[in-house]
């Protein structure tokens, strides 16, 4: 056995623990629950936590494994929630089975969510750096404020939209508004659960790492690295920066569809949809390690987690969360305290001490 | 080195997993309740303590861009959780109030309600806003937990949920209200006619801006008014209102209607008097506030006329002596907010008290028999006298139109 | 057409006070290449000074604009000290943008603390009335009249100091190579630190502007406008001194415009819109990098 793991490649044990931690979590924390042990804070919790780590791992894979900032990740999002709830509330009646309308209204979602991403990706992946960020940004902002403002209702004659008010839906009388402006969508059914949300983080998983071990994923990667020499080598640039780009939003989508479904209701405000979010979730990837496919799901749990485990604080809350975001940044950071750290390293403390015997 | 740095965050991820989990074991000193059951400590110390203790939970905005309305219930509530337990408290059992974030956000709504679920509440005094109220509401009905909110106004936050109940007015109402104002009793222009020509500038990113504007213009319809210019702000654009207030002066328009917050309405006022432009401006509860914004030059606020159920400078002595004490305790004058979430305590009260529901009783025995109590009590508080409850959520009060006379309300 | 006038008259107002704080950006990019996404709060910290000196301490209003012109100069050092430069040299840039939001976080729920989440009014300091044109069918407010000049006044102070003096030489040669900069003996962290004392003194400016336009004091005032002027930046082509003032000034043009004649729900959706269809143009903003401007 122990001679088959040494013969597996490195980076397949790397994948299999990353596996393994996400499965045992899951194992652990079903135990809990199931002899009582869990707050009522943590359960409710499970769920945005596998949101958060799946928008981790899809944006890891924009800023890792494609090396290109992304400030509109929450706008992916942000679609495949709409759409994925619009499914759902449009389907209620006539897909009753939970199972294959929740199984569509993913699929709904990431599709929506990765043909924006094409969409939006085509013109903007000609840039780079911070100009890139600013346009991502932008197009973030522009899917948060039309989804704000975009009123759609069915009737008989079929789907209205607007994107001014309900009323000039021009709705008959047997019409209902499905999309509300800033009130959303309401009565989205409530099919989320934790464990839909693991197997959901595995697929994600799954996805990413093997698209990192591809064919595909070393050319993402050679981009990253060097794109002039990648495309002397005659990588077709564009086409692997898109598809990277499209995946990622894709992930995106399906996090957003998670999301949707587990509160009964989907609005976009700027805590959600909004930069602020797009910014949360690249906290996560940047504090786990760009290109750390396991460090963005720790970093994305250990952060959802700070803020409510520091409810107790009450008025210094955010406070506190923002020196603790700071003192992390520098402490996995700055280049002067990972040098202290290398020389205070505990595994070189202990292996001296073992000389020492 | 990198092993290091993934023990460091593994280890923290541990602490803080351990930290949840152990969170539940003890519900009396759970997540987030310790400091305000010490704020309350002090003041009730005459109660004893072996009639129990109703745990009264409240949700709403204490960070982020609407800090300003969660932090006003949390001090309204607190006056009058602190007065309740220094005459008594419920029948001899105590009353402690928790207050926790939910940053605007639903999602953090619904973790700040399983928070207070920890804790042990046995009744919500929340939401402070409508989106995350209807997203609490639906766990909340799932529990058949007792559901009073102060100033979520949406019907979306009571619609098909029983144990949700509302201290404001809906959104609706406030819309028709104020139609029926304008047409109605109709109100006098600047000029010395009656309004026959109005503006209308609402916030389309807000639940409640948008819910009172769109019954607005459906109840417009057949009022003896026109409506001229109707234009919009966001939330990331409200700073500037030069060009709704423009189109308004352009359409001729005599009065402008805001269906909106007391903070973005002192801008529109200020920028209306720097662009020579002096029409009636009418608003819903949501002005109310205007007068306590530090340093405003009240005299912009002249001739505002306003729909709302509270006024701070009103004389009766409930008011009065509300809002010395909040003065006291918030260096502030009290808004339509703090006013609400007082009220609601005293609602709960009184419904307790009405139902004989003691602290022991389970979250949806309890939530069955204040339901039940609430619609047959009449309160007389802040935000109106008589008030009653449908069984649909929806309070019956009347509303109260104010106007600004030299920098204090006077009833019209 | 009067009202083309005065909505163009608006749309310059609300630029220039992005233009203004655009500035802040631009230097700092330009020096640092960082996004440094805490200069908006910064801005609200200034507003703030000047709001405790005078409402709250009665002092006298050019001593309590000096004061916040000195408290924002330390914080921006305190902050670039602590939390910046200490990142400088990690492995990737995108480091210091999350602990600048970490800063920014910081800022908020300080004010919040200190100053309660209520809005305050803003008294503004501009004491002269507006000016009417046309009959009074015109009117430039003196808010807006001051904000062009200081920033005009800015602007050329800046470029004069950059291309005359030593220090602004020093700027400019961390900027275009920061190891052949300190080659030459130049002290980088110093310059650095320099940038940032101006750009927060110039925050804490902005900041006296845009509450004596739109007096209205909260601890999130300064966000939404930091994230607007960083786009102007952005659109006059980030690390250009005069790209931040023109492209301030287009982005408010064009956002008062926008809601004007097309939407006023949609008045966000077209600045961003615009923004991309520039950048796809000219990737680097109107006067990106092209011009030997950059600080």
């Amino acid at each position: 056995m122990k001679d088959k793991l040494k013969k597996m490649p490195k980076t397949w044990l790397d994948n299999l623990i990353t596996y393994g931690m996400v499965i045992i979590v899951f194992l652990l924390v079903q135990m809990f629950i199931s002899r009582g042990l869990v707050s009522n804070l943590l359960q409710g919790l499970l769920v945005p936590l596998c949101v958060y780590v799946i928008l981790a791992i899809s944006l890891n894979l924009t800023v890792g494994i494609l090396g290109e900032l992304s400030l509109g990740h929450a706008g992916f999002m942000c679609i495949g929630a709409f759409s994925g709830a619009f499914f759902s509330k449009v389907m209620a009646d006539i897909i009753t089975v939970t199972a294959v309308r929740f199984t569509l209204a993913i699929l709904v979602g990431a599709l929506f969510a990765g043909v924006f991403g094409f969409l939006i990706g085509m013109p903007v992946l000609r840039f780079r750096g911070d100009y890139l960020a600013i346009v991502t940004l932008a197009f973030g902002e522009i899917i948060k404020n039309v989804v704000n403002a975009l009123f759609v209702g069915v009737d008989s004659r079929g789907f209205h939209f607007s994107l001014k008010d309900s009323m000039s839906l021009g709705l008959e009388a047997d019409g209902d508004v499905i999309i509300k402006g800033a009130l959303g969508i309401i009565g989205t059914p409530r099919n989320s659960n934790f464990t839909v949300g693991i197997v959901l983080v595995l697929i994600t998983l799954f996805i990413v790492l093997n698209l990192i071990n591809s064919r595909d994923g070393r050319a993402i990667m050679s981009i990253r690295d060097n794109l002039i020499a990648s495309e002397s080598i005659g990588i077709n640039v564009t086409k692997y920066k898109l598809m990277a780009f499209s995946i990622s939003a894709a992930l995106a989508g399906v996090a957003g569809v998670l999301y949707s479904h587990n509160l009964n209701s989907v609005a976009a405000t700027p805590k959600n949809f909004g930069y602020n979010m797009s910014i949360m979730i690249l906290v996560f990837v940047v504090l786990g390690g760009i290109g750390n496919i396991r460090g963005s799901i720790i970093a994305a749990v250990v952060l959802t987690l700070l803020p409510e485990m520091l409810r107790g604080l009450n008025n210094y809350r955010m406070l506190i969360y923002a020196v603790v975001l700071i003192a992390m940044m520098l402490f996995n950071w700055s280049p002067q305290i990972l040098a202290w750290r290398e020389q205070h390293s505990i595994k070189d403390f202990l292996r001296k001490r073992r000389k020492v015997q | 080195m990198k092993k290091l740095r993934k023990a460091l965050c593994l280890t923290l991820a541990a602490v803080l997993m351990t930290g949840t989990l152990t969170a539940c074991g003890n519900t009396d000193s759970g997540t987030g309740g310790n400091s305000a059951a010490s704020d309350t400590d002090s003041t009730e110390s005459s109660v004893s303590s072996d009639a129990g203790v109703f745990k009264i939970g409240g949700i709403g905005p204490l960070t982020g861009g609407a800090a300003s309305y969660g932090i006003s219930v949390k001090n309204g509530a607190q006056i009058a959780v602190d007065e309740i337990n220094a005459a008594g408290g419920i029948g001899g059992a105590r009353v402690e109030f928790n207050m926790q974030d939910d940053e605007l956000d639903a999602e953090k709504a619904v973790n700040a309600y399983n928070a207070l679920k920890d804790w042990g509440m046995n009744i919500l005094m929340g939401t402070v806003t409508s989106g995350c109220g209807v997203a609490v509401a639906a766990l909340s009905s799932e529990d058949n937990m007792f559901q009073l909110t102060p100033s979520g106004s949406s019907v979306d936050v009571i619609k098909d949920n029983t144990n949700v109940f509302q201290v404001c007015f809906t959104d609706p109402n406030q819309g028709i209200g104020s139609a029926d104002y304008i047409g109605q009793i109709g109100v006098a222009a600047n000029d010395g006619d009656m309004v026959s020509r109005v503006a209308i500038i609402y916030d389309s990113s807000d639940v409640y801006s948008t819910g009172i504007y769109e019954k607005f213009v459906e109840a417009s319809s057949s009022q003896p008014y026109e409506i001229v210019s109707v234009e919009a702000f966001t939330e990331s654009s409200k700073t500037d209102f030069s060009v709704q207030l423009q189109k308004a002066k352009d359409s001729g328009a005599q009065l402008v209607f805001l269906p909106i917050y007391y903070q973005e309405a002192s801008l529109i006022l200020s920028q209306a008097v720097s662009m020579d432009y002096n029409p009636v401006f009418f608003g819903c509860d949501g002005l109310d506030g205007i007068l306590g914004v530090e340093d405003f030059d009240t005299s912009l606020a002249e001739g505002l006329i306003l729909l709302t159920p509270f006024a701070a400078d009103a004389e009766d002595a409930l008011t009065k002596a509300f809002v010395a004490e909040y003065q006291k305790r918030f260096n502030e004058i009290p808004n339509q907010f703090a006013a609400d979430a007082y009220d609601a305590i005293y609602i709960i009260k009184d419904a307790i008290e009405r139902s004989g529901a003691t602290p022991d009783m389970s979250i949806s025995a309890m939530g069955d028999a204040l339901i039940g109590a609430i619609t047959q009590i009449s309160y007389n508080g802040l935000t109106g006298n008589d008030m009653t409850w449908e069984v649909t959520g929806e309070v019956n009060k009347a509303p109260k139109a104010m106007i600004i006379v030299n920098g204090v309300y006077q009833g019209l | 057409m009067i009202s083309l006038i005065t909505y163009l008259i608006n749309g310059i107002s609300l630029g220039s006070v992005y233009a203004i704080i655009a500035l802040g950006y631009t230097m700092v990019y330009g020096i640092a290449k960082m996004l440094n996404f805490a200069h908006g709060d910064v801005i609200m910290v200034g507003s703030f000074t000047v709001f405790w000196g005078i409402s709250m301490q009665g002092f006298n209003p050019v001593l309590s604009v000096l004061l916040s012109i000195a408290l924002c100069i330390t914080l921006g050092i305190t902050i670039e000290f602590i939390a910046y430069r200490p990142l400088r040299g990690a492995a990737s840039s995108l480091v210091v943008l999350i602990t600048a939001i970490g800063v920014s976080y910081f800022l908020q729920n300080i004010a919040l603390l200190i100053f309660g989440a209520n809005t305050k009014s803003f008294t503004s300091l501009i004491n002269f009335g507006p000016v009417r044109l046309f009959e009074g069918q015109i009117i430039i407010s003196g808010e807006t009249i001051a904000t062009i000049i200081t920033c005009l006044i800015i602007m050329v102070c800046l470029t004069l100091f950059i291309k005359k003096t030593k220090p602004g030489q020093a700027m400019l040669a961390v900027s275009e190579d920061k190891g052949a900069a300190q080659l030459m003996g130049i002290n980088v962290n110093g310059t650095i630190t320099l940038t940032f004392a101006i750009g927060s003194g110039l925050a804490a400016i902005a900041g006296i502007l845009l509450c004596s336009a739109y007096p209205s004091l909260s601890p999130y005032t300064g966000s939404m406008p930091g994230i607007k002027a960083f786009i102007a930046a952005v659109f006059g082509g980030i690390g250009s001194i005069p790209g931040a003032l023109i492209g301030g000034i287009l982005l408010g043009v064009i956002e008062i415009l926008g809601r004007a004649y097309i939407s006023s729900q949609m008045a966000d959706v077209i600045v961003f819109m615009v923004l991309i269809i520039v950048l796809l143009v000219k990737p680097t903003g109107i006067l990106g990098r092209k011009l030997q401007e950059k600080v």
